[in-house]
């Protein structure tokens, strides 16, 4: 079995257990109606935590993403309530502006030979200072288009509603899956995971695909920002504030490794799905500080890197190896 | 060359200068359809620089590169290798993250409507494999197979995507026996499907039994070109070591000199893997001197020495009294130096000033509460920079500004700051000039009539004969001679080191 796949089955086990568990307390958390829920709070988290997956498979990091989704929605609202800008131009504008974004972050990282780290952190700043200067106030968003997209919704049976937001969501993370898994682009950045000197002499485009996968990242942001924006139906400088964090907390515990080279896509999603167990367990449970989520994403991230460290820190195993003579 | 015998890829008249340096000078050099070429050479002598400039990765400063007759220039690996010049390193460039099939397709993926066929990969990359003779899961990391895998892996893509010439370098460096003859096989394989194969190595056994013919570099000077039928392993030796037999005359009676009482003693020390046990003493002033080629365990037996690498066993003893050496600040307070092989990488700290890196290993000694004021370091940083004349604007510049013979003087100053009593010197001369040589061999004497202990690692047979009152060689990672008095003459070091290595020696 590929080793890499371990801390993706035991996201999933764990995942399984806790809502196996929390069902037994709650039986009412079984119903399409708490999974609908799931997949409409969490979209934008993992929406973004599917750029964050190719970054980090690719061996970088990328801090911008909570800012660049402040940004978006406070870019979306003035260009609708300002501008007069009809909703779909201004998510036009906003992609176009996120993945040119990107792009240059992408560019730096590259040609200047400064770390990730450093590079989407002045990314972050920028981008959360250019939303203040936007806008300082939250915006509301008063659009027929809002209201029609937030009262559409597939009727599941048992009451859930998979909404559109819900929707885009899973089409990112099916569109996310094949790009890893069957595209040359995929394997190039797992190339550049596994050793970017390696990669280099076996033809891998180097600087085209570290430009794109920064840019693939701020778009899905961006993405992110125009669903937050149509979940909250505002813009605010200060949304989704340390978003970043919680993206690279999923990806982790979805089984891609922080070093990169080792990952998955569908193990995002389990990470993002398990953050979401969390909160609902909360929220029913109605005694507990909404803090205790980051207290158990805390020990569950502190419980993947460990699981990472053993599976991958012990010898691999040997491949059969038979040789004609 | 017979007519009809074109070379695939030739080199003709290659220059390359680095600086000052020329590490290649005027160089030919060419390989056939169909042969194993070996490509031999001391440390410095220009073979990575000639495999550079044959695969892209350095531009030649003069000369011309050939592809089946017609002048080229590669501005990189890949566009050699896109024009059929395939390299496969020692430190196997794949990887090991990613599936053995997608690290041969990489680049090269079949698709439909953007799509890669992971059945129609795998389905390649077995067949692929199978004609050299290796039948593994395809769908496993490749990081889960040994090197020697990984290795004929790599020559599997390199083959395919390049298909005329196949550099090998060195390839055997990290295989056991079993699977060196498993590589060899694919050699021969390759080599009946009429490929130019360039193999580089530091193993004479290897080269005598799977090349045709060999070409030996020494100083980025081409030595020749041969048919290994006619040659000896001897004189390939001789050809790499740059050794005239007629050169033979003892100088100014070294071994005659006055030696003291036993200063230390090394019984038994070696480590798995890297140097068999050997047992060695060192008199007051005395020099022993150490010969062997690159690789033969010269620096690991110095590392061992100095615990840098602790032993697996034996015992030292200093002025007749056993200590403990397993790391390098036991060493120092044993009264031990060493001058490592690589000045830039173990040696000088660049950035640091002439005095600071004189001072640096007494400070060291004395410990933290012990500072040296400023006055001191100057006193001592003078003292030896005048003894050795250290020549340096003044003692605050960045060691890194100096020339290589002065910075090796100021780790040599470093050394002598700690009063020591044994000191050991790898490589003291390399990548000097031909002046700041005689000096450091002059400075090696007078440190011997001071009635210092020194080991001395060096390629340069002259030298080691010049200076040497003993002279120990080293062959397979294991100590295999010890010469004396009349014994020292390149000649006599020169066939110790052949001895037993080819098929014919």
């Amino acid at each position: 079995m590929n080793r890499a796949l371990r801390p993706l089955i035991a996201t999933t086990l764990i995942f399984a257990l806790a809502y196996v568990a929390a069902v037994l307390q709650y039986p009412s958390m079984l119903s399409t109606r708490v999974l609908g829920n799931f997949l409409t709070d969490n979209a934008f988290l993992g929406i973004a935590a599917v750029g964050m997956t190719f970054v980090i498979i690719s061996g970088g990091i990328d801090l911008s993403v909570g800012a660049v989704i402040g940004f978006t929605t406070v870019l979306i609202a003035t260009l609708i309530m300002w501008a007069g800008l009809h909703p779909f131009a201004a998510f036009a504008v906003a992609l176009g502006v996120a993945a040119l974004f990107g792009a240059v972050m992408g560019a730096a990282i590259h040609y200047l030979k400064v770390p990730s780290f450093i590079v989407t952190l002045a990314g972050m700043f920028l981008a959360r200072g250019g939303a203040s200067v936007l806008s300082p106030d939250s915006i509301g968003i008063k659009h027929e288009v809002y209201t029609a997209i937030s009262r559409s919704y597939i009727l599941l049976p048992g009451g859930g509603r998979l909404t559109v937001i819900g929707l885009v969501m899973l089409a990112v993370f099916a569109v996310g899956i094949i790009l890893a898994h069957r595209t040359r682009f995929g394997s190039y950045v797992y190339a550049l995971g596994g050793s970017e000197t390696s990669a280099a002499l076996m033809g891998v485009p180097v600087a085209r695909t570290t430009v794109l996968v920064y840019t693939l990242s701020a778009t899905l942001a961006g993405l992110a920002g125009i669903v937050f924006s149509l979940y909250t139906s505002a813009g605010y400088s200060l949304s989704a504030l340390g978003v970043e964090l919680d993206a690279i907390a999923a990806v982790v515990i979805g089984g891609t490794l922080l070093t990169g080279g080792y990952g998955f896509i569908a193990g995002t999603f389990i990470g993002v799905m398990l953050q979401g167990l969390v909160q609902t367990y909360i929220v029913f449970d109605g005694t507990l500080s909404s803090w205790w989520t980051k207290i158990v994403i805390g020990g569950l991230l502190f419980l993947f890197i460990l699981l990472q460290r053993l599976v991958f820190s012990a010898s691999s195993p040997k491949g059969k190896v038979f040789w004609k003579t | 060359m017979t007519a009809g015998d074109t070379p695939v890829v030739e080199a003709r008249g290659i220059v390359k200068i680095f600086g000052q340096h020329r590490a290649l000078d005027g160089v030919d050099f060419a390989v056939r359809a169909g042969e194993v070429h070996a490509l031999l050479g001391e440390n410095g002598a220009g073979k990575s620089t000639l495999i550079k400039i044959l695969t892209g990765a350095y531009q030649p400063d003069g000369g011309e590169v050939l592809l089946n007759g017609a002048p080229v220039r590669f501005s990189d690996p890949l566009q050699a290798q896109g024009q059929g010049i395939g390299t496969v390193y020692q430190e196997v460039n794949l990887l090991p993250n990613r599936s053995v099939a997608e690290n041969l397709f990489l680049g090269h993926q079949p698709t439909r409507f953007g799509i890669v066929q992971r059945k129609v990969i795998a389905a390649q990359a077995r067949e692929l494999l199978a004609t050299y003779g290796l039948e593994i899961d395809v769908k496993a990391e490749l990081g889960s197979y040994s090197v020697a895998v990984q290795q004929i892996v790599a020559i599997a893509r390199a083959v395919e995507l390049s298909g005329k010439v196949l550099v090998l370098d060195e390839p055997t460096a990290s295989l056991d026996r079993n699977e060196v003859a498993k590589l060899f096989e694919v050699i021969g394989r390759l080599k009946a499907r009429g490929l130019a194969i360039i193999f580089i190595t530091h193993f004479l056994d290897q080269v005598f039994a799977v090349a045709d013919r060999v070409t030996i570099l020494r100083n980025g000077q081409l030595i020749g070109t041969r048919d290994l039928s006619a040659l000896t392993a001897t004189e390939v030796v001789r050809m790499m070591l740059g050794k005239d037999l007629a050169y033979d005359q003892r100088t100014l009676g070294v071994a005659e000199s006055v030696q003291g009482p036993v200063r230390v003693e090394f019984r038994g020390i070696g480590r798995a893997g890297r140097v068999a046990p050997f047992t060695l003493s060192l008199h007051e002033g005395e020099v022993v001197g150490v010969a062997g080629l690159l690789g033969s365990g010269r620096t690991e037996m110095a590392r061992l020495m100095f615990g840098v690498d602790a032993s697996d066993g034996g015992e030292v003893t200093v002025g007749g009294r056993s200590v403990t050496i397993r790391n390098p600040q036991q060493a120092v307070a044993a009264g031990f130096g060493f001058c490592p092989e690589d000045r830039k990488l173990d040696g000088i700290f660049g950035e640091l000033s002439v005095r600071e890196n004189i001072i640096i290993a007494l400070q060291a000694k004395l410990g933290w509460f012990r500072a040296l004021n400023r006055d001191e370091q100057n006193e001592v940083a003078g003292r030896y920079a005048e003894d050795l004349d250290i020549r340096a604007a003044n003692h605050d510049m960045p060691v890194k500004l100096l020339s290589g013979g002065n910075q090796q003087k100021v780790i040599l100053a470093r050394w002598l700051a700690i009063d020591p009593s044994f000191l050991i010197l790898d490589e003291p001369t390399r990548g000097i000039d031909v002046g700041a040589h005689a000096e450091i061999v002059r400075t090696i004497n007078r440190l011997r009539e001071e009635g210092l202990a020194l080991l001395v690692i060096s390629s340069e047979l002259d030298e080691v004969v010049a200076y040497s009152n003993r002279v120990v060689v080293m062959r397979d990672r294991e100590m295999v001679a010890e010469l004396r008095g009349e014994e020292i003459t390149p000649a006599v070091i020169v066939s110790a080191i052949a001895e037993n290595t080819g098929a014919k020696a």
